[in-house]
């Protein structure tokens, strides 16, 4: 499954890379891929495993083991083999075509988006006793986080269009670990000019060190935060 | 050498156990019986600290179970249904587990050979069938020769051959010295094994006793139908 994963993104950057002919602009189109597809590979994959590796949990809590143990075990396990996956898939073409500076924001992001996920995914099936609910539950956050949340933010511009909303936009974007990712590469790639208003100000933001390390902190947070909320519900499951 | 005092527990609003107080010595077999629901796998989970107790004490060798995962290095566990990573072959589960538990025991591999394990030690855990499992996870509760052994539904799907194999080690385990917990719905079984009969009726004690007991108290010939006369008057 995971062998799968990492071909499909080989062939998938290798494919953008090579039609673009061009990596910055690749890096673009790529960006909006990675953006999609590693959330979602990470949450729904997390989710099934879990349910999937829950009867060996069970029987790997009858041992002198430690249930946080055991959950970090399967834990930073998935998240470091997605990560791999990942890191092999999309890393190798990017770094075959010269890799810019984006790139490897590009390749760290998706790293933390695949770590954040897998927590999301977690959480998710700690708090669900039913597979299907818990997958359910799963691309719901998905879909929120990837495709709604735009929408409501575009949607809050749209109505207090009369405000300044430039500083409120750019804490919104703190809110959704997708939106992160998305503003440090784009920052990287010097197109935020296109952007106008906003993007000048995100651009003074988000493009100084201060901003990045802002936008990893935020991701850190994204990470830390559901995982540890996991591994406290999950010490009081009941198998 | 396990004390269970005032265990209550619920899951969402049903009670499953209902302050529940008792004493497991060594060198005996306890049979958990009664009907489905009443609460006996939920009784063996609780003392494996795999279901949470919402208030009670189980103290197991004189180590409080709260927040503690020690003590379950003195238990053997066999669940209901055992799955494993179905990629894994069973000879790779067994070195992992001896990996996990990482002690220096003397390995008791007497039902991994009887129960001939070995002709299946090259075959993945996904390609078995459920007798097979059956008979994986009962060696494996034998394999650490813990002192507390849990049997959950041991004998349940196994062949008739296993199910002696399975019955003489248990017997043979007793004689150890060994404390032996089942739970069972076969009640010839239990009539052969047990040295004692906890029966739980909608999670609470209903009897506690031994298997003659039960029946003169039921004033019943076989065990089987002392235990349907209880479960009838009960109306379940």
């Amino acid at each position: 499954m995971i062998i799968a994963y990492t071909v499909f993104l080989f062939a998938l950057s290798f494919g953008i890379i090579y039609l673009g002919r061009d990596v910055t602009k690749a890096i673009v189109s790529l960006l909006n891929v990675v953006l999609l597809f590693v959330p979602l590979i990470s949450i729904v994959f997390g989710t099934i495993h879990f349910y999937n590796s829950q009867k060996f949990m069970e029987m790997l809590l009858a041992l002198p083991v430690k249930r946080s143990s055991i959950f970090w075990a399967e834990y930073l396990g998935l998240s470091a083999s997605l990560s791999i996956g990942f890191l092999i898939g999309a890393g190798i073409p990017l770094v075959a075509y010269g890799a810019p500076p984006a790139a490897w924001y590009l390749l760290v992001s998706g790293v933390f988006l695949t770590f954040i996920f897998t927590a999301l995914a977690f959480f998710a099936s700690v708090i669900n006793k039913d597979k299907a609910r818990g997958i359910g539950f799963s691309l719901m956050i998905w879909f929120y986080l990837s495709v709604l949340f735009d929408g409501l933010v575009l949607l809050i511009d749209l109505l207090f269009s009369d405000y300044p909303l430039e500083k409120i936009v750019l804490a919104f974007t703190a809110l959704n670990p997708i939106d992160l990712a998305r503003v440090v590469i784009l920052m990287k790639l010097d197109i935020s000019a296109l952007m106008g208003y906003t993007g000048a100000l995100f651009q003074n933001f988000f493009g100084t060190f201060t901003g990045t390390l802002f936008s990893f902190g935020f991701l850190l947070l994204w990470t830390v935060v559901p995982a540890f909320v996991s591994l406290k519900i999950f010490n009081r499951k009941n198998f | 050498m396990i004390e269970i005092s005032g265990l209550n527990k619920s899951f969402d609003k049903n009670l499953a156990l209902k302050d529940i107080n008792l004493t497991f010595d060594k060198g005996n077999i306890v049979a958990v019986m009664g009907p489905d629901g009443s609460g006996k796998t939920t009784l063996l989970k609780c003392i494996l600290g795999l279901v949470k107790q919402d208030n009670g004490d189980i103290t197991v060798k004189g180590i409080n179970t709260r927040n503690n995962s020690q003590y379950r290095e003195y238990i053997g566990y066999m669940p209901q249904t055992a799955r494993y990573p179905e990629n894994l072959k069973v000879k790779e589960l067994i070195a992992m587990l001896k990996d996990v538990k990482g002690d220096h025991c003397v390995y008791d591999n007497e039902l991994i050979e009887k129960l001939n394990l070995k002709s299946v030690y090259n075959k993945s855990i996904g390609t078995l069938s459920s007798g097979t499992k059956q008979r994986v996870s009962g060696s494996i509760a034998f394999l650490f020769g813990q002192e507390i052994i849990i049997l959950d539904e041991p004998t349940a799907g196994l062949d008739p051959v296993s199910t002696e194999i399975m019955k003489s080690k248990i017997l043979h385990e007793k004689e150890k010295g060994k404390l032996i917990i089942i739970t069972s719905h076969i009640t010839s079984e239990v009539e052969e094994l047990a040295d004692r009969v906890v029966f739980l009726l909608e999670g609470s004690i209903y009897a506690d006793t031994s298997v003659d007991e039960l029946k003169s108290k039921t004033g019943t010939a076989s065990l089987n139908s002392a235990v349907a006369r209880i479960m009838e008057s009960n109306g379940s």
